[in-house]
């Protein structure tokens, strides 16, 4: 298996070993080892659920410093369409996107430029026919992660274009070499990230979307810059022509954006992890054979609900939708669909490898010896007391039993299990002071 | 060395409908079997868990897996089904309404059974139950 490189991780200062986070992941990542949450690097998708949910901040997630840009000789920033709801409407889309320039950027192209792409090329690359049906939007990268780690039998079904991010960083180089002297390293692309998922896939991108022109070249927490920008968005002054995309664009940062684009097809979106595993789960059994297209974002509200977002999900969507209604009145924004076909055309925008499997171990290679441990962890699971407590540090029975059989764990890790044992020692005890010794004195 | 995984399931049982097959597919990871295989045992075995749901009377859902193969073997307590070869047919179903509002009763249940597994069998006497036995080869 390849190196997996995550942006979540633990501040060991600040944890605890508390078992919030533990009980609250949704691939059992984490266990509690020496006092603090530790996180299993292979079973980690990035869905950033224990930064929201730690009470001590000990969860975090790794981006970049703003002052990072200072080591290009041109820089981008390429902002996630979420940015729109973090502010009221009275500040314009516009105003929004010069103060971000004003930052120290040269630029500022909005990812929504390239969602308008992506979008627009999902219909074509649907009816492409290379997809089992339901065809499941590759937006959400913690949500791609999770089906190759828990669905392994969808990762055929997940869209192969280029997530906007991507394709928007591409099409800026393109237009930069093309138009300028400027070499590629000199080029630097920030992307103004709502969330821990897309941060990694920066650090890290999936499958296929490491070319050199596609190259992002840091990742900045929208949270880290929201001062920043709202400190000057009142004074900065409205750059023309720097607002570029459609309502429908940047309505990407909400759960149903994408979906729209195939809004002839039968589509269904879904946010939130735990809702998207159980509706995985239905798709996966064949239960839900009549959907075309299938859109899951890990947040609550889609990426308006990002762990590295400010403004709470459901008044950042109200700002989009209120921009987006207002937008679409005035229809500034239009992109030709010979652009759109011709970007697609040119195979730019489809990831050239397979999206593979990235299934758990299991017990053993071997199914015989799988077999006798499985065996073996029904025994222990049996011996436990059920309640899920996560006081030995993994988040439920089954789980403790599993690490024990799998030489991660012991059966005194179980509070219950070691107060038995220290129950049957003091009646040993006890039995052994009553025992008479022949050069002894009785006892009184 | 086999391993064996029951589990019953009663008529009506929509809400816990799904468990059993959500069980045996974690279980199959955890042993290692091919995601291929795990799809189609996947599949079988949840048509099976909603059909005791939605046509019998309450039943089992056995699962054994060996080294060779594995057997899921699904067996009801009744009603047993009149006419074998009627309720073999695509799209033939009894399904009740409450079931149909909630999606099922499109009558693929049994011939998705047999799609999926390398081995079908299936006998039914009226009044007594039905018995499905399938295997997978690994």
């Amino acid at each position: 298996m390849d190196k997996l490189l995550h942006s979540v991780y633990l501040d060991e200062e600040k944890c605890l070993g508390c078992t919030t986070c533990l009980k609250n992941c949704p691939t059992g990542a984490i266990r509690v080892r020496g006092g603090k949450a530790r996180i299993n690097e292979s079973k980690c998708i990035d869905c950033g659920e224990c930064i929201r949910i730690c009470p001590h901040q000990a969860k975090k997630a790794k981006t970049d410093p703003l002052s990072m840009i200072r080591d290009y000789k041109y820089t981008v920033a390429i902002p996630a369409p979420t940015i729109l709801g973090q502010f009221k409407t009275s500040y314009s889309i516009s105003r929004i996107l010069s103060a971000i320039k004003a930052l120290g950027f040269d630029e500022v192209v909005e990812v929504a430029y390239g969602a308008e792409v992506v979008g627009r090329a999902l219909k074509y690359e649907y009816h492409a026919k290379r997809y089992p049906k339901p065809l499941i939007s590759s937006a959400c990268p913690a949500v791609v992660k999770l089906i190759q780690v828990r669905f392994p039998e969808l990762t055929d079904n997940i869209c192969r274009l280029k997530s906007p991010m991507a394709l928007t960083a591409r099409l800026v180089r393109n237009r930069l070499r093309d138009q300028t002297d400027l070499k590629n390293k000199d080029i630097g692309i920030f992307f103004i990230t709502p969330c821990a998922a897309k941060a990694t896939m920066v650090n890290n991108p999936q499958t296929g979307e490491a070319d050199q022109y596609d190259h992002i070249d840091g990742a900045i927490a929208i949270k880290d810059i929201f001062s920043d920008i709202s400190g000057i968005l009142n004074d900065c002054n409205p750059l023309e022509g720097i607002h570029n995309s459609t309502p429908e664009a940047f309505s990407w940062a909400l759960s149903g954006g994408e979906s729209e684009y195939l809004k002839n097809k039968n589509v269904l979106h879904v946010d939130g992890i735990q809702n998207v595993i159980n509706v995985l789960e239905e798709i996966e059994c064949g239960k839900l054979d009549t959907i075309e297209f299938f859109e899951g974002l890990a947040c609550i509200g889609g990426c308006v609900g990002g762990c590295l977002t400010v403004e709470n999900n459901y008044v950042a969507k109200m700002y989009i939708q209120e921009r987006a209604k207002k937008l679409k009145q005035e229809s500034i924004v239009h992109m030709e669909e010979e652009y759109v076909k011709d970007i697609y055309n040119t195979g730019m925008m489809h990831i050239k490898e397979r999206i593979l499997p990235r299934t758990p171990e299991p017990l053993d290679a071997d199914i015989n010896k799988a077999i006798e441990k499985m065996k073996q962890i029904e025994v222990l699971e049996s011996k436990l007391p059920g309640l899920d407590c996560g006081s030995c540090g993994a988040p439920g029975c089954r789980a403790l039993a599993e690490d024990i059989v799998t030489g991660k764990a012991k059966e005194i890790d179980c509070i219950f299990v070691l107060k038995d044992r220290v129950l049957e020692l003091s009646q040993l005890t006890n039995e052994l002071l009553q025992v008479e010794h022949p050069t002894g004195k009785t006892s009184e | 060395m086999n391993y064996k995984l029951a589990f019953e399931v009663e008529r009506g049982d929509f809400e816990t409908a799904g468990d059993a097959s959500r069980k045996i597919k974690r279980t199959l990871q955890q042993l290692g079997i091919s995601n291929k295989i795990i799809r189609k045992v996947s599949i079988a075995g949840y048509e099976g868990e909603m059909n005791l749901a939605i046509h019998s009377l309450g039943g089992t859902i056995l699962l054994t897996v060996a080294e060779k193969e594995i057997d899921l073997t699904i067996e009801d307590r009744g009603p047993g089904i009149q006419d074998l070869s009627l309720a073999m047919t695509e799209g033939w179903s009894t399904a009740g309404d409450e079931a149909r509002r909630m999606g099922f009763g499109a009558g693929m249940g049994l011939p998705n059974m047999q799609k999926n597994a390398d081995h079908f069998q299936i006998d039914s006497k009226v009044g007594v139950g039905t018995k499905i036995a399938m295997k997978f080869f690994l």
